[in-house]
């Protein structure tokens, strides 16, 4: 095997893992590696080739290339390095030793000081929500055909139904209108929107392409090509109105029902997981429940913005460096984040206190949309932050920002409705 | 004439709701900052989108360059510019920012490439 000895090894090229190692770089680690398993960096934005990224962060609106290429030049330019078409196989989180099989080496086994995991999220596929139906060919999740749509030139099909009102199913209706295409109609099971507003706006009402709301695909048919879904209503208890079902004619179907993130490695790694979000649970440094061990991006929780991924992942860039340097500081007591009313998640999960007191934004989803909400972060009784916001929604990350100097116990986060 | 324009500057995607007539805005609510305020009175008056898409590139089968419009384009043009796009192949190497389509359909904008091929 190969033998490599780095500061801070990031497993990982996407948005997630160029800014940690561009901040790592930054926060004085001199040896910064990046394993990438693509033969490019970039990540999933490489076929994200539309608007919308870099609005918070820039103040302009980028495509995915032009965001990420933002941070591939820092990176170039701060001498990090790379491997690319190189597959992590293992994280050995006591050893600190990361192993890749790599084009170039063979297997390699690289030695650090600290490990940031950021290996993004996979697609949940139609197996994991169950249609029943045959197999045809003509059926997609919506992020492979945006692959092949967008990086390989392959069209995959002339009359579309999406099932699922995610960000990516309305992008790809947009994505396959302008190639000619014809999307008949976009299925959401909910009685909202699982995606941004704004891309309901541009993508969808642009076309004039309908939505259903609580709707459902109750059958595929079609034996070597899909040639139709049946389409129906569902009541209160999501099940389907079958008096009400209608066939909808098409040759594709794209599935866009939702990411998790990709942990597989983690888990072999005996990291702590959190069975809410599918990620590692992290503290406000994005450190694991492994020390030293640190992880960033959709790998830890879905963001629907990659600017709160920047940001985020250069916390975990910062403190991985600061730990290989032996230069974190000495924790005092951790809490836990408690999610309240309307809280369906908080990252990170626990605060790690020290002697210095520092401010800390909780991001959290809401489980349900809610009008004219007030957002409050408190400790036992006593409110320690507080914000307005016009409205929440479960498709919106909300967030919060805390100083720890005023946390005296475990923290519980809540969504009060306002008048 | 009233209109409801959902702001799609920034995720929270504000209800704007413009009163005015033949593009005069004489009342304007339910914006969350002041970009949300000049999208709609923009949109109030003219409908404005940034336009993606790819093009081939020579020699290549399976690989294509990703460009944009340098400025949001009027939005009835878009299907027409993609007419024009869809004609268009590029010889790499291509560096981010090249103009593929000089401005296209007479918009005054251009069409450049948004990634560097080598
Ligand atoms: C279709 C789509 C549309 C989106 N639209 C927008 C938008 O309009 N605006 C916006 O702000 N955000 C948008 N996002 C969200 C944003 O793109 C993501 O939040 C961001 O890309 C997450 O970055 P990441 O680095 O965590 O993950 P990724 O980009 O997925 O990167 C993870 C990387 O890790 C690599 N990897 C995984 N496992 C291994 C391994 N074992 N060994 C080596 N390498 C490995 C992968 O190959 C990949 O390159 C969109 C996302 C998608 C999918
Ligand atoms: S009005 Fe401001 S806060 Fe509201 S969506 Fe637009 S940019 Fe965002």
């Amino acid at each position: 095997m190969y033998n490599m000895k780095y500061d801070v090894v990031v497993v990982g090229g996407g948005p997630a893992g160029l800014a940690a190692a561009v901040s790592a770089k930054e926060e004085g680690a001199e040896k910064v590696l990046i394993i990438e398993r693509d033969n490019a960096l970039g990540g999933i934005l490489q076929q994200c080739i539309h608007p919308g990224f870099g609005l918070t962060r820039f103040k302009e609106e980028l495509t995915g290339p032009e965001y990420y290429s933002r941070f591939t030049e820092k990176a170039d330019a701060l001498g990090v390095e790379y491997l690319l078409n190189s597959m992590v196989l293992e994280v050995n989180t006591e050893a600190k030793q990361v192993i890749c099989t790599s084009g170039e080496y063979g297997m390699v086994c690289v030695t650090c000081g600290s490990i940031v995991l950021a290996m993004g999220c996979r697609e949940r596929t139609r197996a994991g929500i169950v249609v029943p139906g045959t197999r045809p060919a003509g059926l997609y999740t919506a992020g492979s055909a945006q692959r092949l749509v967008n990086r390989q030139n392959i069209m995959v099909g002339k009359k579309v139904v999406i099932l699922g009102s995610g960000d990516i199913g309305m992008i790809m209706a947009r994505r396959m209108t302008l190639e000619g295409a014809e999307v008949v109609m976009v299925v959401e099971l909910m009685d909202y929107l699982a995606g941004l507003t704004r891309n309901r706006v541009q993508c969808l009402d642009d076309f004039g392409i309908p939505l259903k709301l609580a709707h459902t695909i109750t059958k595929i048919e079609g034996n070597e090509r899909v040639t139709g879904v049946y389409v129906a209503p569902v009541d209160e208890n999501k099940k389907p109105i079958l008096e009400q079902e209608e066939f909808v004619p098409c040759d594709t179907v794209l599935f866009s029902v939702g990411l998790i993130p990709e942990n597989e490695l983690s888990k072999k790694a005996s990291i702590a997981i959190s069975p809410v979000t599918n990620g590692p649970i992290v503290n406000q440094h994005m450190q694991t429940s492994s020390e030293g061990v640190f992880a960033c991006g959709n790998v830890v929780h879905v963001n629907d913005l990659v600017d709160n991924v920047s940001s985020e992942s250069e916390t975990a860039g910062k403190f991985a460096a600061r730990y290989a340097m032996g230069n974190i500081p000495a924790e005092t007591k951790t809490v836990t984040c408690k999610t309240g009313r309307n809280v369906r998640y908080i990252c990170p999960h626990t605060i790690s206190l020290s002697k210095e007191a520092e401010t800390v934004d909780l991001y959290f989803r809401v489980l349900m949309p809610e009008m004219g909400a007030k957002l409050v972060a408190k400790c036992g009784d006593e409110v320690i932050a507080q914000k307005k916001e016009i409205k929440v929604n479960p498709g919106e990350m909300n967030h919060i920002t805390v100083n720890t100097g005023k946390i005296t116990g475990d923290l519980t986060v809540e969504v009060i409705k306002e008048d | 004439m009233k209109k409801d324009i959902i702001c799609t500057i920034c995720p929270k995607g504000c209800t704007v709701t413009v009163e005015g007539e033949a593009g005069a805005v004489t009342s304007i609510t339910g914006f969350g900052c002041k970009r949300g305020q000049e999208y709609a009175t923009a949109e109030f008056t003219s409908h404005v989108r940034i336009l993606t898409t790819t093009v081939k590139i020579e020699g290549r089968d399976s690989d294509l360059l990703p460009v944009r419009s340098s400025r949001p384009l009027p939005k009835e043009k878009i299907l027409d510019c993609m007419a024009v796009i869809k004609e268009v192949s590029v010889k790499a190497p291509v560096s981010q920012y090249d103009v593929i389509v000089e401005n296209i359909c007479g918009t005054g904008i251009d069409i450049v490439a948004t990634k560097t091929m080598q």
